[in-house]
């Protein structure tokens, strides 16, 4: 059991942000070459302010009309999303291995709000599952794949969750969580994950040919 | 507002039978070999990253339902715009090209009649995804294979014999000119609807259907030049039509050649500015798409709706009218106008200057629900006339709410939603009267 | 070539009418214009009878009335041999008139006056539904159900145009594709027809068209009487023929980009965003082309290398010197300029018109437009007299002087003024 601690908060763990980053870069890079030689236009009607314009409607909670529309999405989105990024960053028992390994800290989160938000991202999964699953105009476009990727982001809050609390056979939970997390960082650069990388760009693009050309909202 | 559904799924595809010849002939000659090397074509060479992005990045939220008026009139998942994309480029960049005459018969009906091209969705789509231009590229390539729905190939290629939508022959574009201007002569003595005038501040062009079949608002529009004292001109030869349904079709070399011809008939004449008629996608074509496609960044030359013409008018005190149009008014917003040149509330300026009684439409503005005929929709004849007025069920509901607030016209100014809510007005019995901003101003125009 | 050797070239202005005696005369007059030597204005008018004619003046004489009235006159215009023409029509029969003598043959319709060099005129005509192009009042033997973009052959014997070879109805789109449209050279047909024509030309010396076509919607080619280039390209414009030989050049697309081929290789091997409205240099050894070398800038590329300097919004009438200067009109962040050699004259202003040079290439004269009035800019620098209208200056024979034909005040004014100075400028 120590030995797959070891490896794979070890060498696995490098390999994870090799594959995280180095994913990352390639596929962003080779994306900006692609658009580069294909798409000008892209980059010709690209204008910081109507893009950063855009953005910032889309990032505050019901600043677009669709927002206003879908409530309940909106909200569980925000919550998904902001507890996705604080949790693992700020929880105390990620911070600690920082500490131990790299000698670096930062704040962290009190136990209870890192478990109430851990919870808010294992019912934000839930949500989006039953979305998929009931609404028709969502299960319709859905396929296996948006699944796995479901899975993928709410493996390591469940089990983390499932860590933290010290339910059954929680020593072996943790390598799971681990590993759950890693995958999750590793699958960013190949899946529709990568969205997270793609927003300013697909959000900023369409904002500044609205602002720029259009002389409209698009929010 | 009905925008919550209770969708009824339909099993198959959401396209009744075809009864279309040019797509049903024209996928009788393809072969999978040539789809793919079509598909291939236009992938490789014509898209980017832009393309991939969209296709990739979707994360299926289905947030982009609620933007579509197909959708909304529907309730059918497949009217939904990442519904539109996952029958057509989705499942072609999945397969790599390897699809079926039958798929690209079903993905041609989509393509051209199940989207008006609109960008609502963009608006609705968290990540600013523009299923119209996804939409644009699966009718391009629908366009090399030749799988395009009769009546607007046929538009289409009357684009390319006489740069005109019509199949206007030069002649009769002049004769009907002539004829209007005889007309007009008959109530205003000497008016003139100059031809080939060198150095005119305005350069007026029109669409093709005017002269054809609306040759009453030609002779307005010279009416209204006339009493404003407008230095202006308009063509003689081919290059006044200023409307493209080869952008529609995917048939973009043509237009460039159009585009190219409506640019050069005015700068030629070293018109200071080009005002275009009541139409929303020729604007699109002239301000936005075709002159992007010819190299120019903005178009050659400045484009004036007449709806900001109009308004220019109104706000410069060049224009007397008798008395405001007194019958209460809403406003439909063209898409192409709205949504690609803000000019709604210039559009609210002038209902204001010209009526004295103007009810909102809801939603309105950049969110306005489209005609459910632009896009070359309702270009595609009557083949899909039923289908396209059935998908214009939420665009009624809206207009009837207008009405019970009291409204009894429709101020459209656009020629495409004139025909789309025209059938709409009459297949939902809505009872209301269509005007274009021409309308009203001659109406209420006081002439010497 | 306008000969104007014999035209007055003695320094001064001469009154050639006035629109107050006009106003006086005529209730109705359309736009007045100036003939090529400026001796003589004219314009469409309504005489006594209340019907449609045309008036001329010249210095010192009254406004001078055509005999016959019409129901309609459009399209007046002068020749460049000075004749004045328009399309007339009585009782819904349309004929050419030129100084007052019309045509014998008359037209359900006719439009689309072309003059060659010398003014001999050819126009387009409908009779009944079917069309053809004349010649000096004698159409092409063989009619046509559709004709478009008819031009005149430089010596003026031939003319041609696009052609609907075989009657195709609305909506036959299949029928179509397979191809119904052709060239006619004088009412002859090319033995092959396409799916599109457009814009054929003539050679210079009137013997050889080449037009564009389009055999599919993805295969456009150069044709050639009647003879397609072997490659087919993704879009092309309008061809031209080398003043030296019979060799063709024309824009083509390929891989999204413009490229100037020639007899149907690439010729110009450098990709452009766009490339058109490519001319010889008089003695035919160098090409001009107005391009884009990159999205949304615009120059001139001479044997393709592209001028340094470009501009934003537009560039048109790209003109070579008889001794090889190369001149254009530009339009950059909204204003209008000109530029001459690659360099861009200081003076912005809201128009301008085609650059003229003298024989001698030595100066360029420019009709433009500043703040509402018309100038004319000379060499760089715009004069300071101001018209409410001109037509563009022509140079003496010496390149010495330049005649302005302008409206100062309501006066029609044709002024020959030294180049050399003795005027202010704007």
């Amino acid at each position: 059991m120590h030995d797959l601690y070891s490896f794979f908060t070890g060498p696995f763990a490098w390999l994870t942000f090799i594959v995280f980053i180095g994913g990352s870069v390639w596929r962003f890079s080779s994306l900006w070459q692609l658009a580069q030689k294909k798409d000008g236009h892209v980059f010709e009607y690209m204008d910081t302010k109507f893009a950063l314009r855009s953005i910032a409607h889309w990032l505050v909670p019901f600043g677009s009309r669709s927002m206003k529309l879908n409530p309940a999405m909106t909200v569980v989105t925000f919550l998904f999303h902001i507890c996705l990024f604080i949790t693992p960053i700020f929880v105390f028992g990620h911070v600690i291995l920082w500490k131990e390994n790299f000698n670096i800290s930062w704040f962290t989160l009190p136990n209870a709000v890192a478990d109430v938000m851990t919870f808010i991202v294992i019912a934000s999964c839930i949500f989006f599952l039953w979305r998929r699953i009931t609404l028709p105009e969502v299960k319709y476009l859905t396929t296996p794949s948006d699944f796995v990727i479901l899975f993928i982001v709410a493996a390591p809050f469940i089990t983390g969750f499932w860590v933290y609390h010290q339910f059954a056979g929680s020593a072996f939970m943790t390598i799971i969580h681990i590993i759950s997390g890693e995958v999750m960082l590793m699958a960013i650069p190949f899946t529709k994950l990568f969205h997270m990388f793609l927003f300013p760009f697909t959000r900023g693009y369409i904002g500044s040919e609205f602002g720029g050309v259009r002389m409209a909202k698009d929010w | 507002m009905s925008e919550s559904n209770s969708a009824t799924e339909s099993k198959n595809s959401g396209i009744k039978k075809i009864d279309d010849q040019g797509i049903l002939k024209g996928v009788e000659g393809l072969t999978p070999e040539k789809i793919e090397s079509v598909i291939q074509q236009v992938i490789t060479n014509e898209t980017g990253a832009r393309l991939k992005v969209y296709v990739d990045t979707c994360v299926h939220c289905g947030l982009c339902s609620k933007g579509c008026h197909y959708y909304l009139s529907l309730n059918d998942p497949k009217f939904s715009p990442a519904g539109k994309v996952k029958q057509t480029l989705a499942e072609i960049m999945q397969k790599k090209g390897k699809v079926s005459p039958e798929f690209i018969k079903q993905a041609a009906v989509i393509a051209y009649t199940q989207c008006n091209l609109c960008k609502r969705c963009a608006m609705y789509c968290p990540f600013g995804l523009d299923v119209a231009y996804v939409m644009s590229v699966m009718r391009r390539i629908c366009h090399k294979l030749g799988v395009v729905p009769l009546y607007i190939q046929d538009t289409a290629h009357s684009h390319s014999v006489t740069m005109n939508q019509m199949w206007v022959k030069d002649d009769e574009w002049v004769d009907t000119l002539m004829w209007q201007e005889e007309e007009a002569q008959e109530a205003f003595e000497n008016l003139r609807i100059p031809l080939d005038i060198e150095g005119a501040d305005l350069f007026y062009s029109v669409i093709g259907p005017e002269p054809k079949f609306r040759a009453q608002l030609i002779f307005q529009a010279a009416v209204i030049m006339n009493a404003v004292g407008e230095n202006w001109t308009m063509p003689s030869m081919p290059g006044w039509d200023n409307s493209d349904m080869c952008m529609f079709t995917g048939d973009y070399e043509m237009m460039e050649r159009l585009k190219r011809c409506h640019f050069e008939s005015a700068l030629n004449l070293r018109a200071k500015r080009i005002v275009m008629g009541e139409c929303g996608h020729a604007f699109r074509s002239v301000y936005d798409v075709g002159n992007r496609a010819l190299g120019w960044r903005m178009p050659p030359i400045e484009i004036i709706h007449a709806i900001d013409y109009f308004n220019e008018l109104f706000e410069q005190n060049r224009i007397k009218i008798k008395k405001k149009f007194d019958t209460p008014v809403t406003l439909h917003d063209p898409c192409n106008v709205s949504r690609g040149r803000g000019l709604h509330d210039k559009a609210r300026n002038l209902v204001n200057a010209t009526c004295s009684n103007f009810i909102e439409m809801v939603p309105n503005r950049e969110h306005n629900y489209c005609c459910s005929a632009g896009g070359g929709v309702i270009n595609c004849g009557p083949p899909f006339k039923n289908a396209r007025v059935e998908s214009g069920k939420e665009k009624a509901r809206q207009l009837l709410e207008a009405k019970e607030k009291g409204a009894k016209v429709v101020i459209a100014p656009c020629h495409n939603c004139h025909g789309g809510l025209e059938d709409i007005i009459h297949h939902y019995n809505v009872g209301m009267e269509l005007k274009f901003f021409g309308d009203i101003i001659y109406e209420i125009l006081d002439l010497p | 070539m306008i000969n104007c050797d014999s035209w007055d070239w003695d320094k001064g202005k001469k009154e050639v009418g006035k629109f107050s005696d006009w106003r006086e005369k005529f209730s109705y007059i359309e736009d007045i214009s100036f003939s090529p030597d400026g001796e003589k204005i004219a314009a469409i008018v309504k005489n006594e009878d209340m019907e449609f004619t045309v008036s001329t003046q010249s210095e010192g004489a009254e406004p001078e009335t055509w005999e016959t009235g019409y129901d309609k006159v459009w399209n007046l215009r002068f020749g460049p041999d000075g004749r004045l023409s328009a399309f007339v029509s009585d009782t819904g029969e349309w004929k050419v008139s030129t100084d007052d003598n019309t045509w014998e043959n008359g037209y359900d319709f006719i439009w689309n006056m072309r003059f060659n060099k010398s003014g001999v005129i050819a126009v387009s005509a409908q009779k009944e539904l079917s069309y053809c192009a004349i010649i000096n009042d004698v159409p092409w033997e063989n009619e046509f159900s559709k004709l478009t973009d008819m031009v005149i052959s430089p010596d003026g014997q031939s003319s041609t145009a696009v052609i609907e070879s075989i009657p195709v109805l609305e909506g036959e789109i299949f029928k179509f594709r397979g191809g119904c449209y052709s060239v006619a050279v004088n009412g002859d047909a090319w033995d092959r027809n396409f799916m599109n024509v457009w814009k054929p030309s003539f050679s210079d010396d009137s013997s050889h068209v080449a037009a564009s076509v389009r055999t599919s919607y993805n295969d456009y080619y150069i044709a050639v009487d009647g003879k397609t280039w072997d490659t087919p390209f993704s879009s092309v414009w309008e061809p031209c023929f080398d003043p030296n030989s019979q060799s063709v050049i024309a824009p083509v697309k390929r891989g999204g980009k413009w490229f100037l081929a020639k007899d149907g290789a690439i010729f110009w091997d450098r990709p452009y965003f766009q490339l058109w409205h490519q001319i010889y240099s008089p003695d035919g050894k160098r090409i001009a082309a107005i391009v884009a070398p990159e999205f949304g800038r615009w120059t001139l590329a001479i044997d393709n290398t592209p001028w340094q300097i470009t501009f934003s919004d537009y560039l048109t009438d790209p003109i070579f010197s008889h001794d090889g200067r190369l001149a254009c009109i530009f339009k950059d962040r909204g204003r209008w300029g000109v530029a001459v050699d690659g360099k861009a004259w200081d003076s912005i202003v809201d128009m301008a018109w085609i650059p003229v040079f003298s024989n001698d290439g030595d100066n360029i004269a420019v009709k433009v437009k500043k703040d509402g009035f018309y100038h004319i800019a000379l060499n760089g620098k715009i004069l300071d007299t101001k018209y409410e209208y001109i037509e563009n200056p022509i140079f003496s024979p010496d390149g010495s002087t330049i005649l302005i034909r302008g409206c100062q005040g309501g006066s029609y004014n044709r002024d020959v003024i030294s180049i050399k100075g003795g005027f202010s400028y704007a």
